[in-house]
């Protein structure tokens, strides 16, 4: 009695879970296409902001390539390469700081190609929102900061929050949100001057890479 | 029930967030701007009347036994289809609401819903009912929004052309100007305290509205006092 009961629930049970899934898979199977390409356009605008399209000929979405670094991150990092007339002008690198408030903070950090800061975006964070949330663009103009610039020696005390010494300010109630993106935002810079030739040459290879 | 007592019961006598006391997560955490709360307000109402629809047309063939887990696959459905649509063709509201999406889920009016009311009644009236408690829920929310954001920021639909379009930037009004947000209004605990007043005022109000109602009797217990004095 109780086995029979048992087997009929446990069957509904899975009618309901496969039919569950299978809307899940059809949805997101329609919205996959529709989602990258919102991502990819994101990126695209993102990087035609902090690289001026007077700065390359080239297209920058074919220039990605992958930085193998372990001092910068220890996956791969994307780097678009801007050239004009065959020589490097700029370069973007969407780099990931690992130690946000909640989580990864996955930025996009555009240099010269003298290494001094063109510019830099945050992609994709999970900070509180009303206070960590500051380092988004439309939130707040923190983020321009950056702008201009460079990590001068391998220790660069100006290259840290007001609280520790350095020129960024920190947002009210919250100041391991901007450490993050300061530390990490200082690393792809004194990286990106030390190795950018080698970056350089790395192949151009980013297919199905970018999120 | 007929639709005139379901909006009653959802907007006032057993309003989600004042009375039931339901899904205080969501509704502490992100109410502390007006965009913000419009926004999850709007998505957790969609997922309420589309939840309450199925399991009000599934209610026949569940068995009660195994009734919540089937609720919560129904629930934690519709959030992630809902959650893949807005990322696919509302990207930017999609963005402004972030974590909040998949937080639904953790909402407890919504499976509360689909416990209480849309397993035993016939969908069109589970439907209506899901559409007042998530308007209910939506109304406490939005005022919880306006207080804290006015109280913190000294502003009004901060951020709204995230949620409407560029042409809610003129929505937005400054009350007064503040150098530093008020940081207890903005953070959680200002939500509580916000959220204990706005629950005292309802109370207050039912109070005021039973002791109207019940006036002739008093004066007449009140004349039998004096009389006796």
């Amino acid at each position: 009695m109780i086995g029979k009961s048992m087997q009929r629930n446990g069957l509904i049970l899975a009618a309901f879970a496969i039919a569950a899934t299978l809307l899940v898979m059809l949805v997101a199977r329609l919205t996959a296409e529709p989602i990258a390409r919102e991502q990819q356009r994101e990126l695209l605008q993102v990087l035609n902001q902090l690289i001026p399209p007077a700065q390359h000929d080239n297209d920058l979405y074919a220039s990605c390539r992958l930085i193998d670094d372990a001092e910068l991150a220890r996956t791969p990092t994307p780097m678009y390469l801007a050239t004009l007339n065959g020589e490097p002008t700029a370069a973007a690198l969407e780099v990931v700081a690992p130690n946000g408030y909640s989580g990864a903070i996955r930025l996009l950090v555009a240099l010269n190609w003298d290494g001094e800061v063109a510019g830099v975006r945050t992609l994709q964070h999970q900070e509180t929102p009303g206070l960590g949330d500051k380092i988004e663009l439309r939130k707040s103009d923190w983020i321009l900061s950056f702008d201009g610039m460079t990590v001068n020696g391998s220790d660069d005390e100006r290259w840290a929050v007001r609280r520790d010494g350095g020129v960024f300010d920190q947002f009210t109630g919250a100041t391991i949100t901007p450490r993050a993106v300061v530390q990490a935002v200082e690393r792809t810079v004194r990286r990106f001057k030390q190795q950018k030739l080698q970056w350089q040459q790395t192949a151009t290879a980013c297919e199905g890479e970018t999120s | 029930m007929s639709y005139r007592e379901l909006t009653w019961q959802g907007l006032w006598q057993n309003n989600p967030a004042l009375v039931q006391l339901l899904g205080l997560c969501p509704l502490l955490a992100v109410s502390n701007t007006v965009t913000n709360a419009l926004g999850l307000g709007l998505a957790t109402l969609l997922v309420l009347v589309g939840s309450n629809i199925t399991v009000s047309l599934v209610r026949e063939w569940v068995p009660k036994e195994i009734r919540i887990p089937v609720f919560v696959m129904v629930i934690a459905t519709f959030v992630t289809v809902i959650q893949l649509l807005m990322n696919a063709y509302v990207y930017g509201l999609y963005q402004a609401l972030g974590i909040f999406i998949p937080l639904i889920v953790t909402n407890c009016v919504i499976i509360g819903r689909a416990e209480a009311y849309a397993s035993k009644n016939p969908w069109h009236h589970a439907a209506y009912d899901g559409l007042m408690m998530g308007l209910g829920f939506l109304i406490v929310l939005v005022l919880l929004g306006g207080i804290r954001e006015v109280i913190g920021n000294g502003t009004l639909f901060d951020g709204a052309e995230l949620l409407l379009g560029d042409w809610a930037t003129a929505l937005r009004i400054e009350l007064f100007a503040v150098d530093y947000p008020l940081l207890l209004a903005i953070l959680p605990p200002g939500a509580f305290i916000a959220m204990g007043f706005i629950i005292a005022l309802k109370n207050g109000i039912d109070r005021y509205l039973e002791q109207r109602a019940s006036k002739p009797v008093k004066e007449v217990t009140r004349a039998r006092v004096t009389s006796q004095g």
